[in-house]
């Protein structure tokens, strides 16, 4: 059994009327790729910025590594060990590759230790077997998947157990969407544990190990992809099934939940 | 030179590189080129029409100009770095030689005393602008535009009814700005020192380069490049004494641009600095302290407006209701843009001051030789500005096109 990484029980969060999150639960493990999907306004940006420390929960618990935390501030997630890659991937467009890699934790003594952190960059892109033609040049020259690609190698700089990715991708075509469900792949290979939050069906299948579904702030179903077709998690989504579970737990009268 | 993919030096294994300098250059990637070979152009038609325009004396005369508003105008690099201006630096350099003038000849004070306090002032002048711009987010252009306004008035009431003040002769401030030069002996060994230790800094790369598996080049191409440097410096500072030489408010400017250099491209707030000027919002979320970015960035700017204000001060031997007005500002901010350095922020370098600043000195200083009137001047500098912005932005469309913006 993998390690378990992230444990979240009951988590719950509220602006204004509106209720984003209601007693939601998730189990993240070591070494495995979990989708987490769901249609828009189902909570998936609000619990990703309540693990990436930007928002607080109302209530619940989270575990990490089996020890109760609480996530004040981004930074406290980043020192936790959870990296969050973001849908627009906040690189600096005029700075080379190295420069983004470790933008904000330069190896310096006084001078910038060039050298090193080039090699580190080289060694990173290796093993995410990454193919980027040089670390010198401008992120700007860099083509979409490319530029994903050095977001995803960018957080792992401080070696992070967990990496959530939103919607990495979005924006790309056919090669590099699959050049990045590879470097997904590598990732759980590696030993992380990688929350993937992701509208597309298809690359839900291709990487995830299970898929968490939030359908109105709530939980309605984990699945194995293996196992599971299609449309029973479409249906999940969309709300044509509802788990069992989740029936018991929805007692109290239901908030028009939409996020944000 | 074909090297297999295995043995290559780990940076260079991919065959997609492009290498070559017509490659990048086609690319947008064109650097500080535009203004050398600028400059080069005016030298020729200068030298056309008036053949004392390259004598010894007149380049002399251009280095010593070239100071106070090079310095000034190292400031206005680092603000367009991350993106924002300070319009009001010719007023600030205003305000300094006014303090000296007070400081030295109505309150007595030492010399050292009045610079650190004039120093001091534009300091806390850039802090304040800084502090108003990260905690209100008011746009930098307005808050210096009402600093240009509020710094020019505080100038006008420190000089008093007299409206000028004159800085005796014998002052250090004075002697250091028009009498200073490099006694020649040394001037030659300073070049020297400069040339070895560009040397030194090159091969230890190399040799850090290597010893981390990256590739390194020829280490002949550095020892070419600083015996080039050597030669090309010692000429100039023989060609320099046989004038007066080489001035030692020029060798400070030079010093400073050296300085900022390094620490812009080769320290952490260097880094930071660029990557507010590229992404805010990125620089923010990789945990960089942009606020406190900004400030440094103000307060280095009020810093050598100030210092800008106290050789020009000296130089003239006297600090007026005129000291900073009229085209200091202008020249300030376009000789940082004739330069290289972006408007758009992100892009440029502390060179691009000492380079814009020769441009600017070398216009104003032929059309002078010509007995050409400050009008025609003003006509002429505006067009180069207007030539160099418009290199800048055809050079960023280009990097779009070609996907380096």
């Amino acid at each position: 059994m993998a390690e378990n990484l992230l444990r979240l029980r009951g988590v719950s969060k509220t602006f204004g009327p509106v209720r984003a999150l209601d007693n939601v639960s998730l189990d993240l493990n070591a070494g495995e790729v979990l989708a987490l999907l769901g249609d828009n306004g189902a909570g998936k940006s609000t619990l990703v910025k309540i693990l990436a420390g930007v928002h607080a929960p109302d209530a619940g618990s989270i575990m990490f590594r089996n020890v109760p935390v609480t996530i004040a501030s981004p930074a406290a997630a980043r020192a936790l060990g959870i990296a969050t890659v973001y849908q627009d991937l906040a690189l600096c467009d005029n700075l080379d590759v190295v420069a983004n890699l470790f933008l904000g934790r330069e190896q310096a003594r006084v001078l910038l230790s060039e050298e090193a952190m080039e090699r580190q960059a080289w060694t990173l892109l290796r093993q995410l077997s990454a193919k980027i033609p040089s670390v010198r040049i401008p992120v700007a020259s860099l083509s979409g998947g490319q530029r994903q690609t050095v977001a995803i190698a960018r957080s792992l700089v401080g070696e992070p157990a967990v990496v959530i990715l939103d919607e990495p991708t979005a924006a790309l075509g056919v090669a590099q969407t699959a050049e990045v469900l590879g470097l997904i792949r590598r990732l759980r290979d590696r030993g992380h544990g990688v929350l993937l939050i992701t509208h597309n069906m298809s690359d839900m299948q291709q990487v995830a190990d299970r898929a968490v579904v939030l359908r109105l702030g709530r939980n309605n179903g984990v699945f194995d992809v293996a196992r599971t077709t299609h449309e029973q998690i479409v249906a999940a989504i969309t709300g044509a099934t509802t788990e069992p579970a989740t029936v018991r737990t929805a007692t109290a009268p239901r908030a028009t939940a939409t996020e944000e | 030179m074909i090297q297999d993919a295995a043995t290559a030096p780990i940076d260079l294994r991919d065959e997609r590189l492009v290498r070559g300098l017509l490659a990048r250059l086609r690319g947008g990637d064109t650097g500080q080129l535009p203004v050398v070979a600028g400059l080069l152009i005016i030298c020729v038609i200068f030298q056309s029409l008036n053949g004392s325009f390259l004598s010894s004396a007149n380049l002399v005369n251009l280095a010593t100009e070239c100071a106070a508003v090079g310095i000034i105008s190292l400031g206005i690099v680092l603000v367009l770095l991350v993106g924002e201006i300070d319009l009001s630096v010719g007023s600030m350099s205003g305000l300094a030689s006014a303090i000296l003038g007070v400081g030295l000849t109505r309150y007595g004070w030492p010399l050292p005393v009045t610079l650190l306090v004039a120093l001091a002032a534009g300091a806390v002048v850039g802090v304040v602008y800084g502090a108003i711009f990260v905690r209100f987010g008011v746009p930098s252009f307005v808050i210096t535009l009402a600093g240009l306004l509020a710094l020019l008035g505080m100038q006008l009431q420190l000089l008093g009814a007299n409206g000028s003040i004159n800085i005796p002769f014998s002052s250090g401030i004075v002697r250091f700005t028009q009498q200073s030069f490099v006694v020649r002996p040394l001037s030659y060994v300073l070049m020297a020192v400069v040339a070895g230790a560009y040397l030194v800094a090159q091969l230890a790369r190399i040799r850090r380069r290597r010893t981390h598996g990256l590739s390194t080049g020829s280490p002949l191409v550095p020892v070419a490049k600083a015996g080039a440097l050597l030669v090309a410096l010692q000429a100039g500072c023989w060609y320099l004494n046989q004038d007066r030489g080489v001035s030692a408010p020029f060798v400070l400017l030079v010093g400073l641009v050296v300085a900022l250099h390094i620490a812009l491209t080769r320290t952490r707030w260097g880094r930071s600095v660029y990557a507010v000027g590229g992404s805010v919002e990125a620089a923010r979320r990789a945990g960089i302290r942009v606020d406190r970015v900004y400030l440094s960035v103000f307060l280095l700017c009020g810093l050598l407006a100030a210092l800008g204000g106290l050789l020009s001060a000296g130089r003239l031997a006297t600090a007026s209701i005129s000291s900073g007005v009229g085209d200091t500002n202008l020249n300030a901010i376009a000789a940082a843009v004739i330069g290289g350095t972006s408007l758009f922020g992100g892009r440029g370098g502390a060179y691009s001051a000492l380079l814009g600043i020769v441009v600017i000195q070398s216009i104003s200083s032929g059309l002078t030789l010509l007995n050409l009137a400050s009008s025609t001047r003003f006509m002429i500098t505006g067009g180069v500005l207007m030539v160099a912005v418009i290199v800048d932005s055809l050079s960023r469309r280009s990097r779009a096109a070609h996907g380096r913006a």
